[in-house]
């Protein structure tokens, strides 16, 4: 059953080839044997499970399930869950349950789909590698000496190890995209303001947003159905109508423009990469696409601008970690202030505690304008880059990363780590979607072409991607960490 | 030395909506602790604020009741600092571009003349939540059902220069926003809180000294009282050769002093920043239309028509607009009776005096006010005397009778205005009193003014107060002075 | 702009996180990094260039003043580290 794509599935279980609780209770067989060795769940609801899936089962033989009724999903374990422990991977959130769900996941029930639990992430979302978790780090199925990127590690991981056959990721500043990229699945990261903020653990508010990450794009299509759409319950969420994704899938693709920023392909770049990257393009002219060169000019001022807003808004997000309502709170304070500082000390991580101080120090008084109003004025013309692009080109593409997982352990200095985020982080400054789709090998290591599309152009996104991925099978292929646990 | 003081006022205003600020939960006030706190409240994980639609109209109203330009664009931003009573670790207020531009209030001093205050702006924010010290082992137990109530910061420019004044501005806040309905203006539940800037410099100088800020002075008495200990304080402090320092200071109502707060901050640094999970809140000149037309008459339009239209004292005038619910009880008096200046006398006499007396509000009068004014009309009309009057209103109050005629027809209060029956009276009461009536004989004639009032309150006895006393007063001196 | 240990303690204090004098001149050694790259915004010219603060140019929408949520207090003490009376308890805050 791991095999099949999420789409298979929906068809499968409709058919009665085989019932929901069996294909709940394969899953978690799979867990439980495969993930001592990836660490790519942080809990396992195996009882909530198999209940649910009983109910989509009863649903199916009533004639009342939805396409996607009895599908098992994972969720980051960014989105509250009642009656779930909620982490973000860290130490501070290791005892908290959220009284209510996440709006993704409310909709995610009401489709009638399965959450067989929460996966492994980067510390509030702050990494690139999943190494930053307090539950330790997540290995990549394909090669368990290799990180699976973070911060939706787990998610990627899981999927890409037929643990779970699609997998909700946020995505900050790449963190659905590259992920998707390390483990050589298909991960979407949705316009800002598409898909609902409640109840997702905020990292940094004007940048944040929920996707999937799946086998296939038609898998993600499905997926972004139900999630996306405007929710009352978050200012930000946008009222606009949420398009059939699925059907606009098998739209041809002739005629289609394609911009390649020079930007994307510059020092850095691991060449290998860039070739599975320039063949896939190639694909896309036999599809009947036209290609040119395009220019993003502000590409580099991208990690800098965010590595001051981001900070700023989580040194602000994350004040409400504070010992008093909820959360880790240290043993005996003495006072007030040794309550604060001891159990944020002691409840945040290394990395998260760096982007807190990061923040602090460029808001504070006399740094604000130099960094933050900067930062802010840099983001408008990082936005307006993609902006003028999106007149002369349908899509962008490049690759999501400049190269394949690096290994465990590999990247000690925080910067060299920002830095692998050079080709996903402008996107979420300019508030636009993007696909992480395989295109690749370098050794065993999936490379990921990166597809970008003007605000609320994922219709369109999904079906280039489809259209990719009915002329090539890298995203059918798997590791054989997989096939251990056939 | 002449010295002279500057006051600038900030006055909190919690907006009478339903839910808060950003969330669904009531702001209703006495609520068992954290009853009312709802995930966005306590800033659980994951939450978000979505804004309250009447907390802007609220805020708007206050805009153009106090001529001020509505800004287009507003947005919210972060003030962060730690404390126990701020759950998400930052207060979401408007730092940069506030709701509310500036505009301008006309108090009214003792005198009756008017000043002109300017206010600086006016923004949206939300409350905190409460500490209490109790005994908690040693613990401090917080309670956050006031967290997110929605707060109009109203900061005015520093333009008053005495304690009378400030104290009428924040009168005439309070009675702009419970004439507006944005606030029940409650300072004791603390609905309406003030903190007071003062500084003194010496008179003729253009530049402010150095000002002391007094938190949460909440009452209109205690902002004179503070300000009154805060300038003799500072100007003492200078006379001494001292400086005045630029800090926060608490008053103290039982001592009658303020006294500097050991600040929880050595040095703040808010890092105020556009709050992102707010986008900016734009308004279009066919919304602001809409509430402009909504707006009720004010108190400044009130207190200029009372005197020019009506012809009340400026003093009148003043005191009965101060609150809407008096303004209103008065104009409904005045259209049934028609007399403005009784209605008045009326109102700030007999009627606010037994509101006084047993600590009611004009809203729950027990009197109505179409009652008073029917009473006020039988008064008028001569139907009864004054002293009849004061015994309706009485039976009024008790609830003894649903009109003025009702009480007065039971009680047979009607006034006694035939002649033939007064001189019936006076005859029957001369009849009695030959003795009273030789004294006079014999008295001497500037005398005898003085002497008939005891023949007059005979003849009001007989009449059971009835009579009218203009008339019973002639006809006596008529009928005495024919036995001389 | 360089980074100094003080403005690194100024931040945690601000922050509330404890910091030890051998975490603190971690701190210092990181954050030089990541602001020497974060400095390469001060070479672009963004002379009237107004901020971004949303990527996407919406306004605020607008709540109807209706209270929603009913009293979950005790779900949502249940996640509370020290509770009494209904209170949330904290070490003796000093006015």
């Amino acid at each position: 059953m791991y095999e099949k794509t999420l789409t298979q599935l929906a068809a499968a279980l409709k058919s009665g080839e085989f019932s929901s609780r069996e294909l709940t209770a394969h899953y978690l067989q799979r867990i439980e044997k495969a993930d001592t060795k990836l660490n790519s769940f942080i809990s396992v609801t195996a009882e909530q499970a198999l209940q649910q899936a009983e109910i989509a089962d009863n649903a199916r033989a009533n004639g009342t399930a939805g396409t996607l009724a009895g599908i098992p999903l994972a969720l980051k374990d960014i989105f509250c869950t009642r009656d779930v422990k909620t982490s973000c991977g860290s130490k501070m959130l290791d005892n908290f349950i959220a009284p209510y769900d996440a709006t993704v996941v409310e909709k995610l029930s009401a489709a009638g789909t399965i959450s067989l639990g929460k996966t492994n992430m980067d510390e509030f979302a702050m990494g690139s590698s999943n190494e930053n978790s307090y539950y330790g780090p997540v290995k990549n199925p394909w090669d368990l000496t290799a990180v699976p990127g973070g911060s939706s590690g787990g998610s990627a991981a899981a999927v890409a190890a037929g643990l779970v056959p699609a997998a909700m990721g946020t995505d900050t500043g790449g963190s659905i995209r590259q992920p998707a990229a390390f483990c050589g699945i298909t991960g979407l990261k949705p316009t800002y303001g598409r898909v609902s903020r409640f109840g997702i653990i905020a990292y940094a508010s004007s940048l944040d947003q929920a996707g999937p990450m799946a086998r296939s794009a038609e898998d993600c299509a499905h997926l972004l159905g139900v999630i996306a759409g405007h929710d009352g319950r978050d200012s930000t969420s946008v009222a606009r109508g949420v398009p059939d994704y699925v059907e606009s899938l098998d739209a041809p693709l002739s005629g289609l423009k394609i911009g390649l920023p020079k930007e994307y392909f510059g020092d850095g770049l691991a060449p290998e990469v860039e070739k599975a990257v320039r063949d896939a393009v190639k694909v896309y002219e036999s599809l009947g696409a036209t290609v040119r060169d395009v220019s993003l000019p502000h590409t580099h001022y991208a990690i800098p601008a965010y590595y001051v807003i981001a900070p700023a808004e989580a040194s602000s997000n994350l004040s409400r970690y504070d010992g008093v309502r909820f959360g880790h709170r240290c043993d005996n304070p003495s006072d007030l202030i040794d309550l604060y500082t001891r159990s944020r000390a002691e409840g945040f991580g290394e990395e998260v505690k760096r982007r807190i101080l990061i923040g602090t120090h460029t808001l504070s008084e006399g740094f604000f304008d130099a960094y933050y109003t900067k930062a802010q004025q840099v983001r408008r013309l990082i936005r307006q880059d993609f902006l003028d692009a999106f007149e002369d080109v349908d899509v962008l593409m490049g690759p999501a990363s400049p190269t394949p997982a690096f290994d465990l352990g590999a990247k000690k200095d925080p910067v060299s780590m920002y830095l692998q985020d050079i080709y996903t982080i402008a996107v979420n400054l300019a508030g636009i979607p993007g696909i992480s789709v395989p295109a690749g090998f370098v050794g065993n290591r999936p490379v990921g072409l990166q597809i970008l599309g003007t605000h609320f152009a994922e219709a369109q996104l999904l079906n280039v991607a489809h259209q990719f991925q009915q002329a090539t099978d890298w995203h059918l292929q798997r590791p054989a960490f997989a096939e251990e646990y056939a | 030395m002449q010295w002279e003081t500057v006051i600038g006022l900030e006055v909190h205003v919690q907006l009478a909506t339903h839910s808060k600020i950003f969330s669904g939960a009531s702001t209703a006030f006495g609520a068992e602790p954290n009853t009312q706190a709802c995930a966005v409240d306590l800033g659980l994980p994951g939450v978000l604020p979505v804004l309250n639609e009447q907390a802007v109209a609220m805020a708007v109203q206050f805009g153009l009741a106090v001529h001020s330009d509505i800004a287009e664009v507003s947005v919210f931003d972060r003030k962060n600092y730690f404390y126990p009573d701020l759950p998400k670790g930052y207060q979401t207020t408007q730092m940069y571009h506030p709701i509310v531009g500036p505009g301008d209030v006309e108090i009214t001093l003792e005198d009756g003349s008017t000043k002109r205050i300017r206010i600086h702006h006016a923004h949206l924010e939300e409350d905190a939540g409460k500490s209490l010290h109790e005994d908690f082992h040693g613990m401090t137990g917080i309670d956050l059902n006031r967290a997110g109530t929605p707060l109009l910061e109203i900061v005015s420019e520093p333009d008053m220069r005495n304690a009378k004044e400030a104290a009428a501005y924040l009168k005439a806040i309070h009675s702009i926003v419970t004439y507006l309905g944005i606030s029940d203006g409650n300072m004791a539940e603390g609905s309406m809180r003030c903190d007071v800037n003062v500084s003194v410099r010496h008179k003729g100088l253009d530049v402010f000294g150095t000002r002391a800020e007094i938190k949460n002075v909440n009452s209109f008495r205690f902002v004179e009282r503070a300000i009154a200990f805060e300038v003799e304080r500072q100007i003492e402090l200078i006379e001494d050769g001292g400086s005045v320092v630029q800090e926060t200071r608490l008053f103290d109502p039982e001592r009658d002093e303020t006294r500097s707060m050991r600040t929880k901050e050595e040095a703040n640094d808010y890092r105020y920043f556009p709050c992102p999970d707010l986008l900016p809140v734009v308004l279009d000149q066919a919304y602001l239309d809409h509430l402009r037309s909504q707006l009720p008459e004010l108190p400044a339009d009130k207190r200029a028509r009372f005197k020019n239209e009506l012809g009340l004292s400026a003093y009148d005038a003043n005191v009965i607009s101060a609150s809407r619910d008096m303004a209103e009880f008065f104009e409904a008096v005045h259209n049934e009776c028609g007399d403005a200046k009784q209605a008045a006398n009326w109102v700030q006499g007999e009627l606010s005096g037994a509101l006084n007396r047993e600590s009611l509000s004009i809203a729950n009068s027990p009197i109505s006010a179409r009652q008073l004014g029917e009473l006020i009309s039988r008064v008028l009309d001569d139907t009864i005397n004054g002293k009849a009057a004061k015994e309706v209103f009485q039976a009024l109050w008790n609830g003894q009778g649903e009109s003025a005629d009702a009480v007065i027809d039971a009680k047979g209060l009607r006034q006694v205005t035939d002649t033939g029956a007064i001189e019936a009276m006076i005859d029957q009461v001369i009849a009695d009193s030959p003795a009273q009536v030789a004294q006079y004989r014999d008295a001497e004639p500037e005398k005898r003014g003085k002497m008939i009032g005891y023949f007059v309150g005979q003849v009001m006895k007989a009449s059971r107060g009835t009579a009218n006393p203009q008339q019973v007063n002639g006809l006596l001196k008529e009928k005495l002075d024919a036995l001389l | 702009m360089a980074l100094e240990d003080s403005h690194v303690r100024r931040a945690a204090h601000l922050a509330r996180l404890a910091v030890s004098d051998d975490q603190a001149s971690g701190f210092v050694d990181d954050l030089s990094r990541i602001l020497d790259m974060v400095d390469q915004l001060q070479s672009l010219d963004t002379k009237g260039v107004a901020p971004l603060s949303h990527p996407l140019d919406a306004t605020q929408r607008l709540r109807a003043d209706e209270v929603t949520e009913a009293n979950q207090r005790d779900a949502f003490q249940r996640c509370a580290p020290a509770v009494e009376n209904g209170l949330y308890l904290v070490p003796r805050v000093v006015e």
